[in-house]
């Protein structure tokens, strides 16, 4: 395979990396900004990933498998609202709470309804989120350069890849470009400005965390249905708290976010590819460092020496109404 | 009135509360194992019997307990410094490393209880010196402990697998893993001790280690309500603008109180990796420094809770085992499930039936 080739693929397998990440981190970017933390993005994704694959193996339908994903993605976000915001409960200790519960019930469950160990059934057919080739794919491969980068890395995704992109710029414009985005960024700074100025903090709150769940289902969708045929146990793999690595790195903006998802993509497709390979003159260099290597960028980049990671001021904070 | 600021007395608070949410996450446990089609009293009772109901049983319940302790200490000491260490996981499997380390150098010279201090040191530092980074990027950067302390269990995990995979593997050898210990590199079962009650341990690991969880449980006890430097904890736990006003230094306390939780969590491999399987291996904590977490909240961050709730998950683990053989519908996972429904009702949720409790309680007081 020459270096070109070697390009495209480690491109294509970026872009399908990512995906989840994408729509993890934009989610955690809904809750985040609206100043609830929610380190129970990984279970959210997970719990998704488990009804979508169930859904879509009971009806053979993927659109009714997402669908599914993210009805129990926002019940799990609802849980952690009527935590964190109705009881105002410890935020970090309701994600905690229900990572641990999304991995242990998406097992106990599969197990009791499937028997296969905590697998689903294989998923296929209409089941699955197929690659959707874009017109000219296979015409434009014979172009130099442009052509195998359409045919391999732009085309040949499933519709989730598409949306994940899509999700960016509809994201900025929510969040930065319509009341509703300015109210919730508002909650996010200074909650008691924005309940003075007669508006629901509470259901500010419950939005945030309901879009949150929302786009989880997404990841979550695209996990079991797009990459793979089938759930798996544990199929997240730490991805939510990588998303939310890349949601720092990005220091809480929409169109950062996507680089520093992408970046991550990369890294893992990356270490993917270098498996087992020697590089000339350092010799074999050892996956494990490509798999750190988000979680120390994103360290070193809180510890203030990548320019300031500044989160939202009344993150992670509840608010009290009256005292 | 808010019912926020009415006071209730301390054995509601710390009595009846923890017991009332714990009741309602076994409740929906047990929804969940009605769900999928098994009788839950029945599932009670395999869980207790598999637990409790032999030597060797309740030897394994106990070797869990002892791993639960010390990440339950750790966490608590750094919640009472208003710290939330999400990386006892990662502490806890570098503390491995130095426990590790220690017996592999000792173990053909000395006996165990020479190498017992050094291991004993050298997983508390290698625990504490995981925690330092993050602990120092609180205090000084003031990047979140949360944030950082994730991303640490992370690296962490990449690093043993590094050192285990490439360094500390046997030559020749397929299994990522240590040589064994010489007993002078094992810490001896508690044979003796099971023998007292007329019970015989059998095979399960129940070793020394589950007393130097109890010394620590107590140790944790004096320094945080007899020193002072756990009332400087405790100060800045509760209001750090407070604590800073008064002289305690902010930087200073937030390091000493992660590299003490650090220490903590460190100690824990000394259960596992000299006491069980006596070789260093991967992922040997297996989530002991998350049931940390649940341990820490049910027992209310104090000594004497967090063994008592260590017990608790010792049975659910020992049991749970049990009861995934006798019920193969029910698999392992079910104790993940129960523990984040203990975190999520004992923890997040914690004050969810106190506005009730405050009414009934006026009600009785007025009667």
């Amino acid at each position: 395979m020459d270096f070109f080739d070697i390009v495209v693929s480690i491109l294509g397998s970026t872009i399908r990396l990512s995906i989840p990440l994408l729509f993890t981190a934009l989610a955690g970017l809904f809750t985040e900004r609206a100043g609830v933390f929610d380190i129970g993005l990984e279970g959210k994704m997970l719990a998704a990933a488990f009804a979508s694959a169930c859904v879509a193996y009971l009806t053979g339908n993927a659109w009714l498998g997402l669908c599914g994903g993210i009805a129990v993605s926002i019940i799990f976000s609802l849980i952690h609202g009527f935590a964190s915001i109705t009881n105002r409960g410890n935020q970090i200790v309701s994600g905690v709470a229900l990572n641990f519960v999304a991995a242990g019930l998406t097992v106990v469950l599969g197990q009791a309804w499937f028997g296969q160990g905590g697998r689903t059934p294989q998923v296929s057919g209409d089941g699955r989120f197929t690659p959707i080739i874009l017109p000219f794919a296979d015409a434009m491969r014979e172009v130099p350069v442009i052509g195998p980068l359409y045919a391999n890395v732009i085309s040949g995704n499933n519709i989730l890849t598409y949306l994940a992109f899509l999700a960016v710029p509809i994201t900025w414009w929510v969040l930065f470009r319509t009341r509703f985005g300015l109210r919730l960024r508002a909650v996010g700074e200074n909650p008691g400005a924005v309940d003075t100025a007669g508006i629901s903090v509470t259901w500010l709150r419950y939005r945030a965390v309901i879009a949150a769940g929302f786009l989880c289902g997404f990841a979550g969708a695209y996990l079991s249905i797009a990459q793979s045929a089938a759930f798996i146990k544990d199929m997240s793999a730490g991805k939510g708290y990588i998303a939310l690595a890349a949601l720092i790195f990005a220091k809480w903006k929409p169109v950062p976010v996507m680089f520093a998802c992408l970046l991550f993509g990369f890294l893992d497709a990356f270490a993917n590819f270098m498996q087992g390979k020697a590089v000339p003159g350092i010799g074999e260099v050892p996956v494990q460092i490509f798999q750190a290597l988000p979680y120390i960028l994103t360290c070193i980049l809180l510890a203030g020496f990548i320019g300031v990671a500044r989160p939202p001021k009344a993150g992670g904070v509840a608010y009290t109404k009256e005292r | 009135m808010s019912t926020a600021s009415v006071p209730l007395p301390n054995w509601i608070t710390y009595g009846l509360m923890p017991l009332l949410n714990l009741l309602v996450a076994f409740f929906i446990s047990g929804l969940v194992v009605w769900w999928i089609g098994e009788n839950p009293l029945e599932a009670l009772r395999l869980l207790i019997e598999g637990s409790l109901g032999r030597g060797d049983a309740i030897g394994f319940t106990l070797f869990y307990t002892t791993s639960f302790i010390f990440t339950g200490l750790s966490v608590a000491v750094a919640f009472h410094a208003g710290l939330f260490n999400i990386g006892s996981e990662g502490q806890a499997y570098l503390g491995g490393l130095g426990a590790a380390l220690v017996a592999l150098a000792l173990d053909q010279y000395v006996p165990w209880y020479v190498t017992m201090p050094f291991a004993v040191m050298g997983a508390a530092l290698f625990g504490a010196g995981w925690a330092l980074i993050p602990a120092w990027l609180q205090a000084k950067r003031g990047s979140h402990i949360v944030i950082t302390t994730i991303m640490f269990n992370f690296i962490g995990a990449a690093l043993m697998v590094y050192l285990l995979v490439n360094v500390l593997i046997v030559p020749g050898k397929m299994a990522p893993e240590t040589r064994t210990f010489l007993p002078g590199g094992q810490l001896p079962k508690l044979d003796w001790l099971m023998a007292w009650f007329g019970l015989k341990l059998g095979p399960a690991p129940f070793n020394v280690s589950f007393l130097i969880a109890l010394v620590m449980a107590f140790l944790v006890w004096v320094l945080i309500w007899r020193t002072k430097l756990g009332y400087e904890m405790r100060t800045l736990g509760i209001s750090p603008s407070a604590a800073v006003y008064a002289g305690i230094p902010y930087a200073r306390t937030v390091i000493i109180a992660m590299l003490i939780s650090g220490g903590l969590a460190g100690m824990m491999a000394l259960n596992p990796v000299m006491g069980a399987s006596a070789r260093l291996q991967v992922e040997f904590v297996g989530g002991a420094g998350f049931v940390g977490i649940a341990v820490s909240l049910m027992g209310r961050s104090h000594p004497l809770g967090i063994v008592l709730a260590a017990l608790l998950f010792g049975i659910l683990y020992q049991g749970g085992a049990d009861l995934s053989f006798e019920m193969p519908n029910i698999t392992r996972e079910m104790i993940v499930v129960i523990q984040g429904l203990v975190i999520l009702f004992a923890g997040a949720l914690e004050y969810m039936f106190r506005p009730t409790m405050v009414h009934i309680y006026q009600r009785f007081k007025r009667a």
